[in-house]
C-alpha cells in the first residue's frame, strides 16, 4: 500500500475552472516525490488537501489516501489524530510560521502535550532531543527563546524539528526552501535527505525550481493550471523532458558550462478566472494545433511514466 | 523607558499649567473669579484672597507654588465646603475608585466575552454583536442611566434608585459606564482576532491537530491580546471623566459629582483638584499601558 | 494561506436598509425642527399645571412634564438648539481645525510641531474635561459649550487635516502652481482646502452624533443650555426628579430623540466611512 495515495482530486472554489483538476499522485514509504509548478498552479493546494485544510466552500471530489485511510472522509477525531501524528507540513515562510509571542519551546511541544496528551517533562525532553537532531547547538535554551530571537535558517531547524516531534511517516515540504538565502537553503535541503533517510520518510517535496526537483525528487510530477502535465523519474524527466512545458520550464533557468540562449516561457501564468476548452498550456505553446485548443489531452505513457500532451498521442 | 517618563512628566506639565493658567483667563478680575463670583466684595477679603493666592507675585511664581503644594498634597481650601480640597477629595474617592473598578471587571469580561463569541462564531451572532455595539456607542451614558433607572430602579425595584455605598448601588451606574466600553472592547477584540486568525502561524498550529478551542484560547486570542489590552487600559482611563456624568445622574458621591457641584457653585480650588487628579491619572494610565506592552509581545522588549 | 474558517460577513446586507431608514428619520426630524411652531401643538414653554405629568394621550400625544409643558412641542422645537448647537460647534472646530491642520502640513517644521504639541496637551485631557475647564472659567451657557467644544474638537479636525493635506501637497499639481509663482495662501484656499472638502466633509457627519452627544451631556450636566430652553440633553436633567414619581416620559422622550438622531448618524457615518475611506475617530 501506498503511504500516499491521491486519486483524481478535483477542487473547485468559485473561480472560472477548478484550482485542481483530475490531479492523481502517489507517494511510498522512503521515497521522495517532487511537484513542480508556477506559482498558482496548486501545488500548496494539494499539500493542504492531505491535511483536508481545504479553501472555504470549496467543492471537491476524488481521494486522499493515507496509508489506506481516506483523509477527505474520515471523522473529525481520526483527523485531528492523523494531523497529529501521522502527517507533518513544514512552510515555506518559518518566521510566519511561528506565533511570534509565544517560545520555541511551546512551539515544539504544543502537539506533544495539548493533541497527544504526554506529559510537559516528556515533551520538553523530546524537544531537546529534536533540536539535537537538527543540528541545533545548546538546545536547553533554544527552547526558552522567541522565534523573533532566531535566524529564517535556524528557525526552518524549528520548523521541522516540530514536523518531526510526533514521529509522522509522511512529510509534506511545501517549498521549504525558498524563502531561505542559498547557503541557508543548502543546508536545510541536506537535513531534510538526512531526516528522511534516517527515519524512512515518505516526501512530497514541493518547489517551483524543476532543477532542483530533479536533483533532490525520485519522481517529480509537473502541475499546470491545475492539472498534473507530466510525471516521470526525476532523472528522465531532466534528460528527456516530453511535455512542451517542461521543456520550457527546463530551458528558462541559465546554467553554468554550457553556455546557451535563455528562452523564458511566453506568456503568465494563467489565474483562476482563465478557462481553458482545451490543452490549458495552449495559449503559451509554441507547438499549439487546431486540436490542442479544442480538446483535453488525457496522460499517455511516456518513458517511465506519463504526460498530457496531444503532441504524444498518435 | 526614560524617553516615556520624561514624556509623560512633560504632558504633565502642560496640562498643569493649563489647569492653573485658566483661571487668568477668566473675564474680569481674577479675584472675583477667585472669591466664586461674588460681587461686591469688602476691601478685607479682597486683601484676604490676594494673600492666599498670592497674586501680586509674578505669574511663574503663582503657578510654581501652586504646583508645588499640589504635589505636596496641599490642594487649597473649598470655598463651598471651607474644607481642605485634600479632605473633600481623600473623602470621595473611595466611592469613585469603587465604581471605576466595578466597571472595569464589567466592561472587560462582557466586552472581551463578546468580541471573542462574535469572531468565533460569525454569521448571525456577528452581525447582532456588531449592530448591538453600534447602538450601544450611540446612547449617551446620561440617557441610558435614566433609562435603567427607570425600568430597573423604579418600574422592576430591582436596584435602588440613588446614593452609593453598597455595590447593589452601584450596580445600575456600573453598568451605565460600562456599556459604551464594553462596546468598544468588543469590536476591537472582534477586529484583533479576526486579523490573528488569518496568520500563517494559526493554520500552522491547526495543520498539527491542534483542537479548535485552544487555537483560539493559544494563538488567536493571546496573539490579539496587545490590542485588547491597550485598549482596554486607555478605556479604564478615561474612566474617571466618565464618572462625571454617570455620578451626577445616579447622584452619588463622588469626585465626579463633586467636580459638577464645584462648577456650578464657582467653587475653582476644587474645580481645578479634580481636574489635576482626574488629568494625572489619565496619563498615568494610558503610560502604564505603554509599559506594559512589553510583557505582552516579546517583540517590544529589544527596543526598551 | 487557506481560510478554513468562513469570513464573518459584516452586517453589510442590512446596512442598506439601516442606511435608508436613517436618512429618512434624520429628515423627518430636520423638517420637524424647521416647522416646528406649525406642527407643534403647543408653546414649548406652555405651563399649565392641570396636564402636570399627563400620560400619553390626546391632548399630549407624549405626555407632559412636571410644570405640564407638552413634551411633543417640546421635543419639535427642542430638534431647533439640539441641531443647530452641534452644527456650530462644528463650524468652529472645522474652521479652526482645517486652518491648523493646513497650516501644520504646509510649513512642516516648527509650525507643524507646535500644532502638534498643543494638540498632545488638549489630547491629554481625557472625554469632557477639556470643555469642563473652559465652562468652568467661562461660565455656564449654551454659547459657552458650543465654543468650548468647538475648540475641542478642533485638534481632531486638524490632526485629519493634516494627514490629508500631506497626501495633497505631495501632489504634482502643487508644486505647478507653486513654479508659476502663486503665493502659498493662493495655493491653499483656492486649491488645497477645495481639493479635500469632501472627506472632510465626510469626517464632520462622523462626527456629528458624537458632538450633538457631546452638547447633550454638557445641558444634562447643567453647563450647556439653561431652562427654560427644551434643548433634549436640558429636558432630560430637568425630568429626572420625576422618575422616582414612576413618571418616566419626561426623560425617555428626549433620551430616546437624543438616542435615535446619533444613531442614525452614526450609521450614516460608518456608510460614509467605508465608501470614501473617512477614518472614524
Ligand atoms: N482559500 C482559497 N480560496 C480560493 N482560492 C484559493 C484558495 N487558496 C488558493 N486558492 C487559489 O488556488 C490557486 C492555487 O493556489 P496554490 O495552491 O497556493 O498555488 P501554489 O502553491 O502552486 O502557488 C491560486 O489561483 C489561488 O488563488
Ligand atoms: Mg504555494
Amino acid at each position: 500500500m501506498m503511504l500516499l495515495s491521491v486519486e483524481g482530486l478535483t477542487i473547485e472554489a468559485g473561480g472560472r475552472r477548478p484550482i485542481l483538476r483530475d490531479v492523481s499522485l502517489a507517494v511510498g514509504r522512503g521515497e521522495i516525490v517532487g511537484l513542480v509548478g508556477e506559482s498558482g498552479s496548486g501545488k500548496s493546494t494539494i499539500a493542504r488537501s492531505v491535511l483536508r485544510l481545504l479553501p472555504s466552500r470549496a467543492r471537491v471530489s476524488g481521494r486522499v489516501l493515507v496509508e489506506g485511510d481516506d483523509v477527505l472522509a474520515m471523522s473529525p477525531e481520526a483527523l485531528r489524530r492523523l494531523r497529529a501524528s501521522r502527517v507533518s507540513m513544514i512552510y515555506q515562510d518559518p518566521r510566519s510560521s511561528l506565533n511570534p509571542v509565544r517560545r520555541i519551546g511551546d512551539f515544539l511541544t504544543e502537539r506533544l502535550v495539548h493533541t497527544l496528551g504526554r506529559p510537559k517533562a516528556e515533551a520538553r525532553a523530546t524537544a531537546v532531543e529534536l533540536l539535537a537532531a537538527v543540528g541545533m547547538r545548546d538546545p536547553e535554551s533554544r527552547l526558552r527563546q522567541y522565534p523573533h530571537e532566531l535566524s529564517g535558517g535556524m528557525l526552518q531547524r524549528v520548523v521541522i524539528a516540530a514536523a518531526l516531534a510526533a514521529g509522522p511517516s509522511l512529510l509534506l515540504a511545501d517549498e521549504a526552501t525558498s524563502a531561505l538565502d542559498v547557503t541557508t537553503q543548502a543546508e536545510t535541503l541536506a537535513l531534510l535527505r538526512r531526516v528522511q533517510a534516517e527515519r524512512e520518510l515518505g516526501m512530497l517535496f514541493i518547489t517551483h525550481d524543476l532543477h532542483l526537483a530533479a536533483a533532490f525528487c525520485d519522481r517529480v510530477h509537473v502541475l499546470y493550471a491545475g492539472t498534473v502535465v507530466e510525471s516521470r523519474p526525476a532523472k528522465e524527466l531532466f534528460d528527456s523532458p516530453r511535455h512542451p512545458y517542461t521543456a520550457g520550464l527546463l530551458a528558462c533557468t541559465p546554467e553554468l558550462g554550457a553556455p546557451r540562449t535563455i528562452r523564458p516561457v511566453p506568456g503568465r501564468p494563467p489565474s483562476l478566472d482563465d478557462a481553458f476548452t482545451g490543452c490549458p498550456f495552449a495559449p503559451r505553446c509554441p507547438h499549439t494545433t487546431e486540436r490542442c485548443t479544442t480538446r483535453h489531452p488525457e496522460p499517455v505513457a511516456v518513458a517511465g511514466g506519463s504526460a498530457a500532451c496531444h503532441l504524444l498521442e498518435v | 523607558m526614560i524617553r516615556k517618563l520624561a514624556g509623560l512628566l512633560a504632558t504633565l506639565l502642560a496640562t498643569s499649567f493649563v489647569i492653573f493658567g485658566a483661571s487668568y483667563a477668566a473675564p474680569g478680575d481674577p479675584v472675583t473669579f477667585l472669591a466664586g463670583g461674588k460681587e461686591n466684595l469688602t476691601p478685607e477679603y479682597i486683601s484676604a484672597i490676594r494673600a492666599q493666592h498670592h497674586l501680586d507675585d509674578p505669574f511663574l511664581v503663582q503657578y510654581g507654588r501652586w504646583l508645588g503644594d499640589a504635589v505636596t498634597g496641599d490642594l487649597g481650601r473649598s470655598l463651598q465646603y471651607n474644607d481642605q480640597v485634600s479632605d473633600l477629595l481623600a473623602a470621595r474617592l473611595p466611592s469613585t475608585l469603587g465604581l471605576v473598578a466595578y466597571t472595569t471587571v464589567l466592561f472587560v469580561v462582557f466586552g472581551v466575552g463578546l468580541g471573542v463569541l462574535a469572531a468565533v462564531r460569525g454569521g448571525r451572532v456577528d452581525a447582532a454583536v456588531v449592530a448591538g455595539t453600534t447602538f450601544a456607542t450611540s446612547v449617551p451614558p446620561f440617557v441610558l442611566a435614566t433609562a435603567l433607572t427607570s425600568l430597573f430602579g423604579v418600574q422592576l425595584g430591582w436596584f435602588p434608585v440613588m446614593g452609593g455605598g453598597s455595590p447593589w448601588h452601584l450596580t445600575l451606574p456600573a453598568v451605565t459606564l460600562a456599556t459604551g466600553a464594553l462596546a468598544i472592547i468588543s469590536r476591537v477584540t472582534r477586529q484583533a482576532m479576526i486579523e490573528q486568525r488569518e496568520l500563517d502561524h494559526v493554520t500552522v498550529a491547526r495543520a498539527s491537530g491542534l483542537a479548535e478551542r485552544l487555537i483560539v484560547v493559544r494563538h488567536v486570542l493571546r496573539g490579539a491580546l496587545g490590542p485588547i489590552v491597550t485598549m482596554c487600559g486607555l478605556v479604564t482611563a478615561g474612566m474617571l471623566a466618565g464618572t462625571v456624568i454617570v455620578e451626577t445622574a445616579f447622584g452619588l458621591n463622588g469626585i465626579g459629582s463633586l467636580l459638577v457641584n464645584a462648577i456650578n457653585t464657582h467653587d475653582f480650588p476644587v474645580t481645578q483638584a479634580v481636574l489635576l487628579l482626574m488629568v494625572t491619572a489619565y496619563i498615568a494610565v494610558t503610560t502604564l499601558v505603554e509599559l506594559v506592552q512589553p510583557l505582552i509581545d516579546p517583540r517590544a522588549r529589544r527596543s526598551g | 494561506m487557506t481560510a478554513v474558517a468562513t469570513l464573518p460577513q459584516g452586517p453589510a446586507a442590512a446596512r442598506p436598509f439601516g442606511h435608508r431608514a436613517a436618512t429618512a428619520f434624520l429628515g423627518v426630524v430636520v423638517l420637524a425642527a424647521i416647522l416646528a411652531p406649525l406642527v407643534a401643538p403647543y408653546e414649548p414653554d406652555a405651563v399649565d399645571f392641570a396636564a402636570t405629568l399627563a400620560p400619553v394621550s390626546g391632548d399630549h400625544p407624549l405626555g407632559a412634564d412636571q410644570s405640564g409643558r407638552d413634551l411633543l412641542s417640546r421635543i419639535l422645537y427642542g430638534a431647533r438648539t439640539s441641531l443647530v448647537g452641534p452644527l456650530a460647534l462644528l463650524a468652529i472646530a472645522s474652521a479652526l481645525g482645517v486652518a491648523l491642520g493646513t497650516l501644520a502640513a504646509w510649513r512642516r517644521g516648527w509650525v507643524d510641531a507646535v500644532v502638534g504639541r498643543v494638540t498632545d496637551v488638549m489630547y491629554a485631557f481625557p472625554g469632557l474635561l477639556f470643555v469642563v475647564l473652559i465652562v468652568a472659567v467661562f461660565g455656564n451657557g449654551m454659547t459657552t459649550a458650543v465654543i468650548a467644544l468647538g475648540l475641542a474638537y478642533a485638534p481632531t479636525i486638524a490632526k485629519y487635516t493634516r494627514s490629508l493635506a500631506i497626501t495633497e501637497c505631495a501632489k504634482p499639481y502643487i508644486d505647478a502652481y507653486r513654479v508659476q509663482g502663486m503665493g502659498g495662501f493662493a495655493i491653499c484656499a483656492r486649491h488645497l482646502v477645495p481639493n479635500m472638502a469632501r472627506p472632510i466633509v465626510g469626517y464632520l457627519v462622523v462626527l456629528f452624533g458624537e458632538g450633538l452627544m457631546s452638547l447633550a451631556t454638557l445641558s444634562f450636566l447643567g453647563f450647556g443650555a439653561q431652562s427654560p430652553s427644551s434643548d433634549w440633553g436640558l429636558m432630560v436633567k430637568e425630568g429626572q426628579p420625576a422618575i422616582v414619581q414612576g413618571a418616566f416620559l419626561p426623560v425617555l422622550v428626549p433620551g430616546a430623540a437624543i438616542a435615535l438622531v446619533v444613531v442614525s448618524f452614526n450609521v450614516i457615518g460608518v456608510r460614509l466611512a467605508d465608501r470614501m475611506g473617512v477614518r472614524g475617530s
